[in-house]
């Protein structure tokens, strides 16, 4: 059994996103018709597929519509029903400046948080190809916070920018900075966005490296010939072939730092979102499950899926136009 | 040539420093005394208390929590990261043979049926999926926990690309010898899938064993806590404590952060294959 070659786990990394994008393209174009073998039976099909339909319909279909449909209704806080309100919630939400500036915080917090934890993350994973001595080690030590939970990440978090044993802190103060995380606004963004991007600086690293180790050693040594200048040859070689990767990677730091991250989030403002930064998610989670505004809280959950489905489809239609290869 | 090879070193330490120090200074402060940090702040070298601590958050009750033990939580634990790791692998893979290696009407709608679910994260739709749980009376149950986390299609379409790469002859053969769709989905496609099988596993346990805000929601019979949802309950422990327990806290993450950072640093190679190959 030795002919996929990619299955033996002692074949080199494989240069990563292929399969994303691959699965895309060619998905819609032939679903079925995948072999030219198959079998044909009336039922079984249908029995493989059950218990993965059955959990899709119960689990994100039903819940999906729930959403949508309780968007436009307001519920009684008592419970004795629900009036149709058309589209009064997503006015109410739109107009109160309060989501406004979460949106504002949320834009900004994902658009640093993708920034640093992509350069740190390159950066890392170019030096990492670059050595040979210590390569594996190197390797082993940068990926293992990957493991950390969000939560688990955002406590370590709170006790390195803790006011009384903080180190964080203590390092601000020497450049006269009073850090106050959990009190001062800014202080806490800047602590969280601190957090994420350590969290997710191995992923990254991870995609990098694989994408790196995937370029051929031809196209490396020709690059090494033409163009003697490190930095310059990162730019006008590597770095247009990582685009696949690059590219793909900022898909997945956009969802981390818009959904993923609401563990840190949780733990770093311990409830008490006052006068601390949320995201537009943890908004939703405070709304619905604090504040019993179901009806708000869903017209934010659909404003949140209309904000992903774009996000996605645009950005497959341009992977699709830039990028020819992977 | 040297020069800028020093320089890689430098800057690769310096990466090693931010990204491992924490994890050295959050051990070597759970093992010393509250009271010790309290005074002094977080540690870098090893303090005498490390049985102590660790006694205290595994085996006492009502330390962060009110009713469980450390124990019982890391028992939580991986009864979501291995029912979850298990229940995705054997979903997808029925569904992904399906959708292979069968010819059926409503193959093309089934299949965007199961894409729609990559385009929505769980987190944007909370609210509902909570209130679906309730309708059916599964709040506070290890089937409430990890079924609707299976919800996302992620590793059918993974395997679904991988059998599609399995050559064609093999299912002829297997036509040839007489075997039915079971006996080859057993005899071939399941051996033949080992590799992607333990690749995928590992990352779906760790997936599930960091899961935070669906047990959150889920869970708020404390016997189904697990170690990640047992985080927020330390800190709120927290508010109003004049001295707060910064070791156990320390010693909970470090419980928390162990077995998935183990298994990835003992397993890296199928680790780093099943992340780059399959994207989440």
């Amino acid at each position: 059994m030795t002919h996929a070659p990619s299955l033996s786990p002692t074949s080199p990394a494989v240069p990563t996103a292929g399969g994303f994008f691959r699965r895309f393209r060619s998905a819609p174009a032939e679903p079925h018709f995948a072999k030219r073998v198959q079998f044909n039976s009336p039922l079984l099909p249908y029995l493989f597929l059950a218990p993965q339909m059955a959990i899709i319909f119960v689990f994100f279909y039903w819940p999906s519509v729930q959403a949508i449909q309780s968007s436009f209704y307001l519920e009684d806080p008592f419970g004795f029903g629900s009036t149709f309100v058309g589209l009064a919630n997503y006015t109410d939400v739109l107009k109160s400046g309060e989501y406004r500036g979460i949106a504002r915080f949320t834009a900004v917090f994902t658009a640093a948080v993708t920034f640093f934890s992509l350069a740190i993350g390159l950066l890392l994973a170019v030096k990492a190809d670059g050595v040979i001595r210590g390569n594996g080690t190197y390797k082993t030590l940068l990926i293992w916070v990957y493991a950390i939970a969000p939560p688990v990440a955002g406590l370590m978090g709170m006790m390195f920018f803790d006011q009384h044993i903080g180190p964080l802190v203590k390092f601000a103060a020497v450049f006269g900075w009073d850090m106050k995380v959990g009190l001062n606004y800014n202080d806490t963004a800047i602590a969280m966005i601190v957090v994420s991007v350590w969290k997710q600086i191995p992923y990254n690293f991870i995609f990098f490296l694989s994408g790196l180790q995937g370029i051929p050693v031809s196209v490396r040594e020709a690059a090494l010939m033409d163009c003697r200048a490190g930095f310059r040859r990162f730019w006008t070689v590597t770095l247009p072939l990582l685009a696949p990767t690059a590219f793909f990677l900022l898909i997945i730091n956009t969802t981390y730092a818009l959904f993923d991250t609401f563990g840190i989030i949780d733990v770093m403002v311990k409830d008490k979102a006052a006068n601390n930064p949320i995201s537009l998610v943890y908004k939703v989670y405070m709304d619905g499950f604090r504040g019993n505004d179901l009806g708000g809280s869903s017209a934010q959950s659909v404003i949140l899926m209309l904000v992903v489905f774009v996000l996605t489809i645009f950005q497959f239609r341009f992977i699709e136009r830039r990028v020819h290869y992977n | 040539m040297h020069r800028t090879k020093l320089l890689d070193h430098v800057i690769l330490l310096i990466g090693v420093f931010i990204m491992v120090g924490p994890i050295v200074v959050a051990f070597m402060t759970s093992t010393h005394e509250a009271a010790d940090i309290h005074r002094n702040g977080l540690q870098i070298l090893p303090g005498g208390h490390m049985i102590d601590t660790y006694t205290t958050v595994l085996t006492k009750e009502g330390g962060f929590t009110g009713k469980i033990t450390g124990l019982r939580m890391i028992l939580n634990s991986l009864i979501l990261g291995i029912g979850f790791a298990a229940g995705k692998i054997v979903l997808s893979m029925m569904a992904a043979y399906a959708l292979v290696y069968f010819r059926f009407r409503f193959a093309t709608i089934t299949f965007w049926m199961i894409f729609t679910t990559l385009l929505l994260p769980l987190e944007v739709r909370i609210l509902p999926s909570y209130e679906v749980m309730n309708a059916l009376n599964l709040t506070n149950t290890y089937t409430g926990l990890i079924v609707p986390l299976l919800a996302s299609a992620t590793g059918t379409f993974y395997f679904r690309q991988f059998f599609k790469s399995i050559p064609d002859e093999l299912l002829e053969a297997a036509r040839i010898d007489g075997a039915g769709p079971f006996k080859f989905f057993i005899d071939v496609i399941v051996p033949l899938s080992k590799t992607m099988i333990a690749a995928i596993f590992i990352i779906m346990f760790v997936y599930g064993w960091n899961q935070y805000l669906w047990p959150t929601l889920m869970t708020t019979d404390e016997t189904f806590f697990t170690l990640v949802r047992g985080i927020k309950q330390i800190l709120l422990v927290w508010v109003g404590s004049n001295i707060p327990d910064y070791n156990e806290a320390f010693a909970l993450a470090i419980l928390a952060m162990l077995p998935p950072v183990m298994i990835i640093v003992l397993f890296q190679r199928w680790f780093i294959k099943g992340l780059t190959e399959s994207d989440k």
